[in-house]
């Protein structure tokens, strides 16, 4: 594939032009994704923060859950924070009723795990794949992985506190999920580790 | 409560904590970029809660009448029961915002000990103190405030709102007094970027605004922080303007449960402001969508009762 990958952001609702932000500086080409035509120019798909059951609704009803489906068992990449996370889950759990989710990722997610606004934190995350030094990750009412399959490498996991232990990063082939917002900081080595695995596909 | 440094920046340049941080601007502020793109219903019992939630809502609004009826009945409009806003918390996943008056800075404290996720200081409610808003630096809970221009959204900033709305005109279904919000704030924006940076000491002056957050927004060409649309929005149709005119996402208030069919009225509004610059789509969910609700204009309401006119 072109040295200047197109990186496509779903676009049904949340921080979106945080990620396309990342994405540009980065030197990747972005357009926002809502069709699925849209979704058929795209070299690597970004799932947004937002609330999950609100793009669940609105993939459902445009249409977009099958195509999206498809084009991730078909090996497109893509990287999911937050809601993001959740909507790559193969299984989420505090979902609301019938809420779907376009899978792909042989893990578990909880929805709100961390609680809600008032217990939203963002403190030092060791994040080995992208090297030193910690990153500095914001939590928002974030979802953890509860479960990972055999095929899903843990990238992840809250330093300290009440919660330490807790997975909130995985990738898994060409797919990547975080539990918290690289693109709410100035960092973007997350987006670039991403960016790496766009460009290996 | 948490003790922070006020800041005027989205970036606060935290050490790196090993300790987790909670309410900090970051996460405040982060919290409303979640919401961006989506509609927050009012909503006044849990079931109406779960309505919002069914119909695609990004979050919901607890309070005690909806602004069509505070105008109606008149008195004074205070924050809503706490029985009544457990009840909404427990029917919904989705964040629960809550309304206190203005300055009225305890009941912003109860709003925060029942666990909202945003308090929503309100010229809907009948203000509390006429001349001092809540200071938002002592809350750990984030909170949205209104703002007609772009001065007064940048005081609110400045007192620690992380989130701004356009006031418009609540309960009206007028959706005039939005759209003149929101061009108002988009118009000052453009006028500070395009300004020379030595005059932007007295822009601030003319703005009653810090200096460094005048110069910051001037730089950056848009608020800190993000800016939703309220007041008056009635249809799938007003939502969609409203973002065209540089809303980040949409309140409605009596719009909906004031209508003839909320659930199908509130998810096309929830559709239109995905696809706002779709006319297509916008066409297609405001089909059968029943009756609106009746509303009452603007230059009709007196003046004393002008809730956009409350807050300053």
């Amino acid at each position: 594939m072109s040295h200047r990958p197109t990186v496509g952001v779903l676009a049904l609702q949340g921080d979106v032009r945080e990620h396309r932000r990342i994405l540009a500086a980065l030197g990747a080409h972005t357009v926002a994704v809502r069709t699925a035509d849209e979704l058929e120019r795209i070299d690597g798909l970004v799932i947004p923060g937002g609330e999950s059951t609100t793009m669940w609704r609105l993939a459902r009803a445009f249409d977009l859950l099958d195509p999206l489906r498809k084009k991730i068992r078909a090996g497109l990449p893509a990287y999911g924070s937050c809601a993001g996370m959740i909507m790559l889950a193969d299984h989420v759990e505090d979902g609301v009723d019938g809420q779907e989710t376009i899978g792909g990722m042989d893990v578990t997610v909880r929805r709100n795990a961390f609680g809600r606004q008032l217990d939203s934190f963002e403190a030092a995350l060791e994040f080995p794949a992208i090297g030193q030094p910690a990153l500095h990750a914001v939590f928002i009412r974030a979802p953890w992985v509860e479960r990972v399959g055999p095929d899903v490498e843990v990238l992840a996991r809250v330093a300290a506190g009440p919660t330490a232990g807790r997975i909130v990063g995985v990738r898994a082939g060409r797919l990547l999920a975080t539990a918290f917002h690289p693109e709410l900081t100035a960092d973007t080595r997350v987006h670039g580790y991403f960016l790496e695995i766009v460009k290996e596909a | 409560m948490s003790d922070h440094t006020p800041s005027t920046h989205s970036a606060p340049s935290s050490s790196a904590a090993q300790v987790p941080e909670t309410g900090t601007a970051r996460v405040k502020r982060g919290m409303a970029e979640m919401l961006k793109g989506g509609v927050i219903m009012d909503v006044v019992t849990p079931e109406q809660a779960k309505i919002a939630e069914d119909a695609g809502a990004v979050a919901v609004m607890a309070l005690e009448r909806v602004p069509a009826d505070i105008r109606a009945q008149g008195g004074v409009a205070r924050m809503s029961d706490p029985d009544l806003i457990d009840g909404i918390i427990n029917s919904v996943s989705v964040p629960v915002m809550a309304k206190a008056r203005i300055g009225h800075f305890v009941e912003a404290q109860v709003l925060q000990s029942l666990g909202v996720d945003y308090v929503d200081e309100s010229e809907v409610l009948t203000p509390a103190d006429y001349t001092n808003h809540v200071d938002k630096w002592q809350f750990t809970v984030p909170f949205v405030c209104g703002a007609t221009n772009l001065g007064e959204a940048l005081r609110r900033i400045t007192e620690g709102a992380a989130m701004i709305r356009s006031k418009g005109e609540a309960g009206t279904g007028d959706v005039s007094n939005a759209t003149t919000h929101m061009r108002q704030i988009r118009d000052e924006l453009r006028r500070l970027q395009s300004l020379p940076k030595d005059e932007l000491f007295v822009a601030a002056k003319e703005l009653q605004a810090p200096y460094e957050l005048v110069r910051e927004v001037a730089e950056a060409g848009k608020l800190p922080v993000v800016l939703f649309t309220a007041g008056g929005i009635a249809t799938p149709a007003d939502a969609a303007m409203m973002m065209q005119l540089g809303a980040e996402g949409v309140f409605v208030g009596s719009g909906i449960f004031k209508s003839g069919d909320p659930a199908k009225r509130a998810e096309a509004i929830v559709k239109a402001t995905t696809f706002y610059d779709d006319p297509d789509v916008i066409a297609k969910v405001s089909r059968g969508l029943g009756e609106p609700m009746v509303g009452i204009n603007v230059e009709d309401v007196p003046e004393p009762h002008r809730l956009a006119e409350r807050g300053w």
